[in-house]
């Protein structure tokens, strides 16, 4: 197991690599020039070549590569182009809201996709199947921003339980930080009930089936404990798989999210480092993403042996 | 049981809301940006420019009769030949730091700003000497008399000229400057500034206003609450969900389209009644622009009202304006713009054959991603097409705008032949201000028009000292701007900014300022 970690971490690296390549040339191939806006809208050709040359952004492209690639085995990010903190300083103030939002999103989605899943395989056929499968289609047909938009609506607007956006740190009271979390972890969740509860259905109908199933009703065991004790474990490799596929969908919905809650997290930061053309940040933040759909990879397949002992590196 | 107890205890803990009442009052408030670049000589953005009016000082200001009047200044006196002028300092004025302000610091801080805005480096080119005659005192000596040294050092918009520490306005002007020490009524709190979430700015307890009540951006600044917060909110329609609920107090600059969602508890406040102007830059440079007569074709295809119908639609929220320098001014006149600005696509038409305009496509730079400027483009576009030109309107967002827009090269190879842009009006009160009327060809900006006259007419401005020669001076650059067409001018609009409606006291000036604002 230890080797596999270890081989799978090693692997990383030519992916890391070629991730880096690709960000650095797309965001020099694309139109826009980070001097032009830092110089500001009446800035004339020779101020921006100045700002050009003291950003060494007219160098050849692959000395600028090599350079930032050394900078980076360093362990130094740069500096970014506009916010004049280094890119480090910039990810680290933002880590925490898009932390609590991720874990929010995952647990909620967990917590209420599971269940719902559960309950529609076993009620399979049932109009609680049916009510569980549509909501499912509904959750992930409907965009993040409009779940959003009518949450906001709903809870914050007419009903005024919930404050319609912002973000409190945890250290500032944990009570202020729930109520602002809500929300957003809600509407990013929205998505992940639905692929969760799908596959989750569809797992357990398979598993269901089976001999074990059957003997375990046979010994008299609780259709609660035959469900969540036997078929749900045995049926959970997919759902995890699932899960850990859903990283992805998260990147993106948390640049949603944080956009339409002012999130002051990573998501906003790629926006904003985005259409201000930051260099720096841009291809720090997107290393950083890579770097954890990787991880999350890995531990997903680790968690593999966990789930099935049957399953071996 | 365990598992209901638990739940009510986490719905107490859910219910307690952090926000205790603090002894501390807060204004929040949304701005039309996010707050990145923090020097205000350095950067022309008007974010940083309403950064600097919270924490800076000026020597002179506007009032809201667009008067300058002395702010910083207690007194100057003026040689009999106006070329002598000698500044006394009011008594007491502080910087955050607790250090008296001094006649060395303003020199220095004049210094940094004429180095970097257009005004001022045409005023420099009229100074002989400036320096300190001691610590409240300093003199300026002029070549000749001129009309730009007080109006210059009350320039309301960017580059405002705003005072600094000398230790600070000695930063190369060409590099941002790192310490916020300023002698305004508000502290920035550099601490607890977080780029894209919030910019904190607390009262400066040891501010000293003037005697007079507030005007504009003069007279006393008394700020009435302990606490601003900018609020970067980037979402507009979230921006006004938390105004309605209470969430902040004001909106700067709320999209005109929700502008019909601002009723209930909240207000429309149109703080700046010079408002905005919706210009249109030709590329000077590009075959057809470099012959005037296209150019001119270009005065006639055009009118104001499709513009703005367009862009703002409400009609309480624009005007038509043929003046140049801003209707509701002392140099407005729309002399010079007789049967221009009026869509005569038959004119227009006429001129197009004399110049043997030959079809070449037009590229015209449209943005897509600033909503008071989208709708320009597919506007001119129609407009141009009507009157015979063939147009290529190429979309983008307005960075990649800002990025080409400086680019000399032929339209074919990147460059560009007309794009679009508003101005706020406090930046064109004249012809030496406003930026799009230099016609020094190489060192214009991007356009490059090229016209001795126009710079000698320019030159004239600055030279005159008398408001009526002024006005007439300006007659005449509006008369040969309709014969070299440097750009042309769309119509005037205006941004009314929201307030909850237990805010009170905001100021009409030609930028968003909170003294005298109460919660």
């Amino acid at each position: 197991m230890t080797g596999y970690i270890l081989r799978r971490i090693a692997s990383t690296v030519p992916v890391m690599l070629i991730v880096a390549a690709l960000v650095f040339l797309m965001l020099r191939l694309t139109p826009g020039d980070p001097a032009a806006i830092i110089a500001g809208d009446n800035a004339n050709a020779d101020q921006i070549a100045a700002i050009r040359n003291r950003l060494g952004l007219d160098a050849p492209l692959l000395l600028q590569f090599f350079q930032w690639l050394g900078n980076l085995l360093r362990g130094d990010f740069g500096e970014s182009f506009y916010f004049k903190k280094t890119v480090a300083e910039l990810i680290a103030s933002r880590l925490e809201p898009t932390l609590a939002l991720s874990v929010a999103t995952i647990v909620l989605a967990v917590a209420i996709a599971v269940p719902l899943g559960v309950l529609a395989a076993y009620k399979r056929g049932t109009i609680i199947d049916k009510i569980v499968m549509g909501f499912s289609v509904l959750g992930f047909s409907v965009p993040v921003f409009v779940i959003g938009y009518s949450l906001i609506y709903l809870f914050a607007i007419q009903l005024n339980w919930l404050p319609v956006q912002g973000y409190q740190r945890i250290g500032d009271g944990f009570g202020g930080f729930l109520q602002r979390l809500l929300m957003p972890a809600l509407t990013l969740s929205v998505i992940y009930v639905a692929l969760i509860a799908r596959m989750t259905r569809a797992s357990v109908i398979d598993v269901l089936e089976e001999d074990y199933i059957r003997t375990a009703r046979a010994k008299g065991q609780s259709e609660l404990k035959v469900l969540f004790k036997h078929a749900l474990r045995n049926a959970s490799v997919p759902i995890v798989t699932v899960i850990g596929l859903g990283i992805a969908l998260l990147i993106g919905g948390v640049v949603v999210t944080e956009s339409v809650f002012s999130i002051p997290g990573l998501g906003r930061l790629t926006v904003d480092a985005v259409l201000a053309r930051d260099f720096p940040t841009i291809q720090a933040v997107i290393l950083l993403f890579s770097l954890v759909y990787v991880l999350v990879n890995l531990a997903v397949d680790v968690a593999y042996t966990a789930l099935d002992p049957r399953i071996r590196y | 049981m365990k598992f209901w107890r638990t739940g009510v205890l986490a719905a107490a803990v859910l219910a307690a809301s952090v926000a205790s009442a603090s002894a501390q009052k807060t204004f929040k408030a949304v701005m039309h940006s996010d707050l990145k670049i923090v020097d205000p000589i350095w950067t022309t953005a008007y974010i940083t420019r309403n950064h600097g009016y919270m924490i800076y000082d000026t020597l002179f200001a506007m009032d809201e009769k667009g008067e300058i009047k002395p702010q910083m200044v207690e007194k100057y006196d003026e040689s009999a030949d106006k070329k002598t002028f000698t500044f006394t300092l009011r008594d007491g004025l502080l910087w955050h730091d607790g250090q008296p302000v001094t006649a060395e610091d303003c020199v220095a801080s004049i210094k940094r700003w004429a180095a970097r805005d257009a005004t001022g480096q045409k005023l420099m080119s009229f100074v002989d000497s400036m320096a300190a005659k001691d610590a409240r005192t300093f003199e300026v000596k002029l070549k000749e008399p001129t009309g730009l040294l007080i109006f210059g050092l009350g320039k309301p918009s960017s580059n405002v000229p705003f005072m600094m520490p000398k230790r600070v306005a000695e930063t190369d002007p060409n590099t941002q400057i790192s310490d916020f020490t300023g002698s305004g009524p508000f502290v920035f709190k550099k601490d607890e500034w977080k780029p894209g979430d919030k910019a904190v700015y607390v009262k400066f307890d040891k501010y000293k206003p003037r005697s007079e009540p507030p005007s504009g951006l003069s007279g006393g600044k008394v700020v009435k609450f302990d606490r601003m917060e900018w609020l970067a909110i980037s979402d507009h329609q979230q921006a006004v969900n938390s105004l309605l609920a209470g969430e902040i107090d004001y909106i700067e600059q709320p999209p005109h389209d929700l502008l019909p969602l601002l009723k209930g508890d909240v207000y429309l406040n149109m703080a700046n009644p010079l408002g905005n102007q919706y210009t249109l830059r030709p590329n000077h440079l590009q075959k057809p622009f470099d012959n005037p007569k296209v150019r001119q074709a270009l005065l006639y295809a055009l009118n104001q009202k499709d513009f703005l119908e367009a862009t703002i639609g409400n009609a309480e929220y624009y005007k038509t304006c043929k003046a140049m320098f801003v209707c509701g001014t002392a140099l407005a006149s729309e002399k010079g713009m007789e049967g221009r600005l009026e869509s005569n696509f038959a004119k227009a038409k006429e001129l197009l054959k004399e110049a043997n305009y030959d079809g070449t496509p037009i590229v015209l730079l449209h943005s897509t991603d600033l909503q008071v400027l989208t709708n320009l483009g597919p506007v001119a576009k129609s407009l141009m097409e009507k009157a015979g030109f063939k147009v290529d309107m190429q979309s983008s967002d307005w960075q990649t705008v800002v990025a080409r827009r400086v680019k000399k090269d032929p339209a074919s190879s990147g460059g560009w032949h007309a794009m679009l842009t508003s101005w706020v009006s406090a930046d064109i009160l004249n012809p030496v201000m406003a930026g799009f009327i230099n016609s020094s060809c190489e060192k214009a900006s991007f356009g490059w028009p090229c016209d001795a006259e126009m710079e000698k007419l320019r030159d004239d401005f600055a030279r005159a000292t008398d408001p009526a020669k002024q006005k007439e001076i300006a007659e005449a650059v509006q008369v040969r701007e309709a014969e070299v067409v440097t750009h042309i001018h769309l119509g005037q609009w205006y941004q009314p900014a929201a307030a909850r409606k237990n805010v009170a006291g905001l100021l009409t000036a030609p930028a968003p300022v909170f003294w005298n604002v109460t919660k």
